[in-house]
């Protein structure tokens, strides 16, 4: 049956040339529509004998399948090249910026903050915090520093105009007594008190402004009372501390003889950097020493039943110190694109 | 503290360099804060004399000198120094030496040939400044190496004394101490007493003995108040930081730095009768030695005598009672003030003198009379003079009281988490020089009357540790029972809160706290905020109320570094007064948090049209850090804001905040070009929050119908929103405003606002009639309550 082949090659062709859905829809009635060619073959079975008809249907049908195939084949190219067309029609350029918002950020000093926090929450501590406008009493009198005390000197505090007794603290150990005290109320009723571990991190003041010293600074302070807690603990928080919080075995803590008045024995912890631009050079970071049994007693602890150490660090100098920041005043100024570089 | 080694190790010696001397002190508690040679580093320069000094032929400012260093042979050296003249001895530099680096060799100046280099006293790093050659002494001898000539292989320590340590603030202090470290043998100066050679005395009354329980005075006739003062005690005292001024006053000062006994030494002949040490009469005046007249307070002790007031005890001395270079007799003071009697008294009158640093921190008490009789025999040296008996007035049971300390070996064991063997700690004690008793496990330990900070058993805890060393004191591992920390979940922290707002592409600032005083007017409409007494500028002179003046100025301030959107926060606090004030009584002193946004909603980009942060941008980021409680936003006037676009932050009916658009006078008043949107919240508001409630979650289709409703324009659509809900029952799962419409088909003065109601059960599929039901209901109430009509 040349005349089908020849149909079925026929029908390719017009397919193939079909550039669109519409022009194929068109070209496929020519051959399976009602007046298509393979439709009238198989209308003219009718006049031949019953064998005939049986084999020239089943060449026909044959035909109809090839010539169906042919046009699926071509229906299925044609979408997938309306379909890629599409698709680089729609490419973008990746390269352009997203659209969506900027990122903030937390001051430098208060990433600081943050990680002190964490770290020292990992051991048990609790964060209190107190006033910035204290009395007195928490500031100086509770922390064995009487009126007229020569240590008093060595804070240059801010006074307030008609504020008999009160003043803008001068660092965060007020919080020390403050958190006693609350401590030692919580568990009134108790034989035993847990032990108190505490950090009070916050602003505090003092009259004196240079490129090293800014009237508001930041303090972290910290406190643990306990049973049996010794200078020897004492060394071991603060060095476990310094390691952690610079993530550097790389460094050397020093503890060293010094005075105030709410610690007995007192030390001045310096740090110095193996490596790095201040390799060497001990740096003062932190002031600590065990608690003054007055300063227990203020905070209505017995000093006989219960010992304590307590540290006060600059967290401004420990930023500056991590992050290789060298003027203060920076984070105080509100300067953008120095405050961004910490996001 | 400032002081030369040579004169250190005259009195202990220890073997170790000058740094492994500073670190033990540092160690000890002694900080040394700066250590430095006396002089540069040079080799081979020695004293000469100028022999000869000519013009140079061919510089007008130079000299050509014949000099004689020793060497067998005059030297010719070129010189350009103004006082290089015949006669004068200087130092030389030699061929090879070396000046700190610098080599000096013979060389042609200006065609004359030289052999060596003439100094200052700059040249040599002996001070800062000089005005030419350093003169040395008309017997200085010829050919000295200058090195020992003026002894300048000396270091010089400056210790920066903690209160607590008066007892180092002198020579023999620090002596004692660095003994007590080392073991080194101690040899302090010889305090021999001076037999009188006369019977004069002036009597001395304790009329304020508690203040002053110890007074020793002698009288010396005769003295030249004209000598010169030895060279070794000026270059001690200069090593000091003391200048020379007269014999008299150079041995006072000497005796004070070596011993750490002030002396105070009166003109005997403008004196009249009876010393008295006693306190003020009312409005009594005393004119000081730096010229200042006081009228001292009531508390504030003198030295009198019959007639007048002479000093300030143990402060300063007065202008006209003091020796001068005229005098010939002189009265010497020599006394025991108490700490509490001193103490703050200097300040009061805005200055500080050696004498009241030392005596208001505690001056040894035993120390009086040895330290006369040692100013004596200087005086005598220097000055001659024929001195006549110590006066010693005292109250013995006036003196402070050196009560015995019990010590506890298991208390030291407890405190510094060591064990030291009682051997080891007495020891230590017999070091200290401290009197020991033992008792049993105890200690029993009296201090010496130098020691005014050893009263309780820590203090002298702390002197084991300082002996034995705080490097010596093991680093425990933190180690404590351990229990969980409560962490209700219905609390947030600040740090979290923080980093919320962060996310919300804010940057932190931290501002002052104290502000210029226009600030608290302008922002918070307060004429009356907490002032500063002492504030360090005016424009930090009050406590801020509000948080919003500082994040303006950061605004203004980033504007004029060419950043125009500035998104920033603060948390801190803010200060007002107020009777019911707490935890310090009259104050409040909340935390809260501000935020301001200013120029555009969106950072720059290329996407779509920028436009301005606004009122609803703000809110957006305040309701997202308040989620899930919701705060309602009430109309309200704040001094900061414009009138229109502010309102205060209602959070289960108590205000905790406000929100707004700056006030365009403001905006115009610090230059911020666009208004920017700010809102400052109770931080607490913040922290609490709720811990989340499980509801069913239905699985039948919920229904959405929208209703439009026609309103006054000035309605609040929160307030018709919140009537819609009051009547909605429980089918209503929410009801949403989804759009508001002014213009065409709405009349004038009216706004158009539409809600969406979205209805669902949870056990059924809902009716239509019900639903229809419920619409109609919330028509009925909108039209007959809430002033509102169906939109047509």
């Amino acid at each position: 049956m040349d005349q089908l082949d020849q149909l079925v090659a026929q029908a390719e062709i017009d397919f193939s040339a079909a550039a669109d859905g519409a022009a194929l829809e068109t070209a496929k009635a020519r051959y399976l529509g009602k007046a298509g060619s393979l439709t009238e073959l198989l209308k003219g079975l009718g006049k031949l004998d019953p064998e005939a008809r049986k084999s020239a249907g089943a060449e026909i049908n044959k035909a109809k399948a090839a010539i169906e195939a042919l046009l699926n084949a071509r229906r299925d190219a044609l979408q997938q090249a309306a379909l890629e067309a599409q698709l680089a029609a729609e490419a973008l350029d990746v390269t352009l910026p997203g659209r969506g918002a900027g990122v903030g950020g937390l001051h430098p000093v208060v990433r600081t903050l943050e990680r002190i926090e964490q770290l020292f929450r990992s051991i048990g501590f609790d964060v209190a915090e107190g006033p910035e406008i204290e009395t007195d009493f928490y500031n100086f009198t509770a922390l064995n520093t009487p009126a007229n005390h020569p240590a008093r000197s060595m804070h240059d505090t801010f006074y307030l105009e008609n504020g008999e007794g009160v003043m803008l603290r001068t660092h965060t150990s007020p919080v020390q007594i403050r958190a006693m005290q609350a401590h030692v109320e919580a568990y009134k009723d108790r034989d035993t008190m847990p032990e108190l571990r505490v950090i009070a991190p916050g602003r505090v003041y003092r009259v004196d402004s240079d490129a090293t010293h800014s009237p508001m600074f930041h303090q972290v302070e910290g406190l643990w009372v306990g049973e049996s807690v010794s200078f020897a603990d004492l060394k071991g928080v603060v060095a476990d501390f310094l390691r952690s919080f610079f993530e550097s075995d790389d460094l050397q803590v020093r503890f060293r003889p010094s005075f105030f008045p709410f610690t007995e024995p007192s030390a001045e912890i310096d740090v110095a950097f193996m490596s790095g631009a201040l390799k060497g050079r001990w740096l003062e970071i932190a002031g600590c020493g065990m608690v003054h049994p007055n300063v227990l007693r203020f905070g209505g602890i017995d000093p006989e039943r219960y010992t304590g150490f307590a540290f006060g660090m600059g967290p401004d100098r420990l930023t500056m110190l991590r992050y290789g920041v060298n003027d203060l005043r920076l984070f105080f100024e509100g300067d953008l694109r120095f405050l961004g570089q910490f996001r | 503290m400032q002081f030369s080694e040579l004169w250190l190790r005259s009195f202990v010696s220890p073997d170790l360099d000058s740094d492994a001397l500073g670190h033990l002190l540092t160690m000890a508690g002694l900080e040394v804060e700066e250590q430095d040679g006396v002089a540069a580093v040079f080799s081979k320069v020695v004293v000469a004399q100028i022999v000869e000094a000519e013009k140079h032929p061919n510089a007008d400012k130079l000299r050509v000198c014949k000099v004689d260093a020793g060497q067998g042979e005059l030297l010719q050296i070129v010189c350009g120094a103004p006082n290089a003249a015949a006669g004068i001895r200087i130092p030389c530099a030699l061929v090879g030496a070396d000046l700190a680096g610098f080599g000096i060799k013979a060389a042609k100046l200006r065609g004359v040939e030289s052999f060596g280099m003439l100094c200052s006293a700059k040249e040599l790093g002996i001070s800062e400044e000089s005005s030419g050659l350093l003169i040395l002494p008309e017997d200085a001898p010829v050919g000295t190496d200058l090195r020992e000539y003026l002894a300048l292989n000396d270091t010089l320590f400056t210790i920066k004394l903690t209160p607590n340590r008066a007892d180092c603030l002198s020579l023999t202090g620090i002596a004692r101490e660095v003994a007590a470290l080392t073991g080194s043998p101690l040899s302090l100066p010889a305090c021999d007493p001076v037999a009188a050679t006369h019977s004069d005395i002036r009597a001395i009354v304790l009329d304020a003995p508690d203040a002053c329980p110890l007074y020793s005075g002698r009288i010396i006739r005769g003295v030249d108040a004209k000598a010169p003062t030895p060279e070794w005690v000026k270059q001690r005292l200069a090593r000091s930081g003391i200048r020379s001024i007269s014999a008299l006053v150079d041995v006072t000062n000497y005796v004070m730095l070596e011993l750490g006994q002030p002396l105070h030494a009166f003109d005997e002949a403008k004196l009249n009768g009876a010393i008295h040490v006693r306190f003020p009469a009312a409005g009594e005046q005393v004119l000081l030695l730096n010229g200042q007249t006081v009228t001292p307070a009531a508390d504030t002790l003198l030295i009198a005598d019959e007639s007048r007031a002479l000093a300030l005890a143990g402060v300063m001395g007065g202008e006209d009672s003091g020796i001068t270079l005229d005098t010939t007799d002189l009265f010497l003071e020599s006394a025991f003030f108490a700490p509490d009697a001193i103490a703050g008294r200097a300040r009061a009158h805005g200055f500080s003198s050696d004498a009241s640093y030392r005596f208001e921190r505690g001056v040894d008490f035993a120390l009086a009379t040895k330290a006369i009789e040692r100013a004596t025999r200087l005086i005598l040296d220097v000055c001659g003079g024929q001195p006549g008996q110590v006066v010693e007035a005292v109250e013995p049971g006036k003196l402070p009281a050196r009560a015995p300390i019990r010590l506890r070996a298991a208390r030291v064991r407890r405190v510094l988490g060591i064990a030291l063997s009682a051997d080891a700690v007495a020891e230590m004690f017999v070091r200290l020089s401290l009197d020991v008793v033992r008792d049993g496990e105890d200690f029993i330990v009296t201090p010496p009357s130098y020691r005014f900070d050893l009263e309780i058993e820590e203090d002298l805890i702390e002197e084991i540790a300082r002996l034995h060393g705080y490097d010596n004191i093991p680093v425990l591992s933190p180690r404590g029972p351990i229990s969980m920390l409560p962490r209700p979940e219905s609390r947030r922290d600040a740090m979290f809160v923080r980093r919320l707002v962060a996310g919300r592409e804010f940057q932190e600032v931290i501002n002052f706290a104290f502000v210029e005083e226009a600030w608290e007017k302008d922002f918070a409409g307060n004429t009356d905020p907490v002032r500063l007494a002492n504030p360090i500028a005016s424009q930090m002179s009050v406590m801020r109320s509000t948080l919003i003046g500082g994040l303006v100025a950061n605004l203004a301030t980033n504007r004029k570094r060419q950043t125009n959107r500035v998104r920033v926060f603060e948390i801190g606090r803010c200060f007002t007064r107020s009777p019911s004030g707490q935890p310090v009584d009259g104050f409040n002193q909340p935390i809260r948090l501000a935020a301001l946004a200013g120029g555009l909603a969106r950072p720059e980009q290329w996407g779509e049209a920028g436009r301005s942060v606004d009122f609803f941008d703000l809110k957006a980021d305040l309701e997202a850090l308040l989620f899930p409680r919701v705060a309602e936003f009430e109309r309200a006037v704040h001094p900061a804001l414009h009138p229109g676009r502010s309102a205060q932050v209602v959070l289960e009916g108590k205000c905790i905040g406000f929100i707004g658009e700056l006030h365009p006078v403001w905006v115009q008043r610090y230059e911020l070009g666009a208004a920017p949107v700010v809102f400052e919240i109770e931080l607490e508001a913040l922290l609490e929050t709720v811990t989340p409630a499980y509801r069913e979650v239905s699985r039948f289709p919920a229904v959405t119908r929208d209703l439009a409703l026609v309103v006054e324009q000035d309605a609040a659509a929160a307030q018709l929103l919140k009537g819609l809900q009051s009547v909605a029952p429980a089918i209503v799962q929410r009801i949403e405003l989804f759009d508001q419409y002014q213009g065409k088909g709405i009349e004038q003065n009216r706004k158009s606002l539409a809600f969406r109601v979205v209805m669902q059960e949870t056990q059924r599929t809902l009716e239509d009639a019900e639903v229809d039901a419920v619409m109609t209901a919330l028509t009925r109430h909108a039209e007959e309550n809430l002033g509102a009509k169906l939109r047509a």
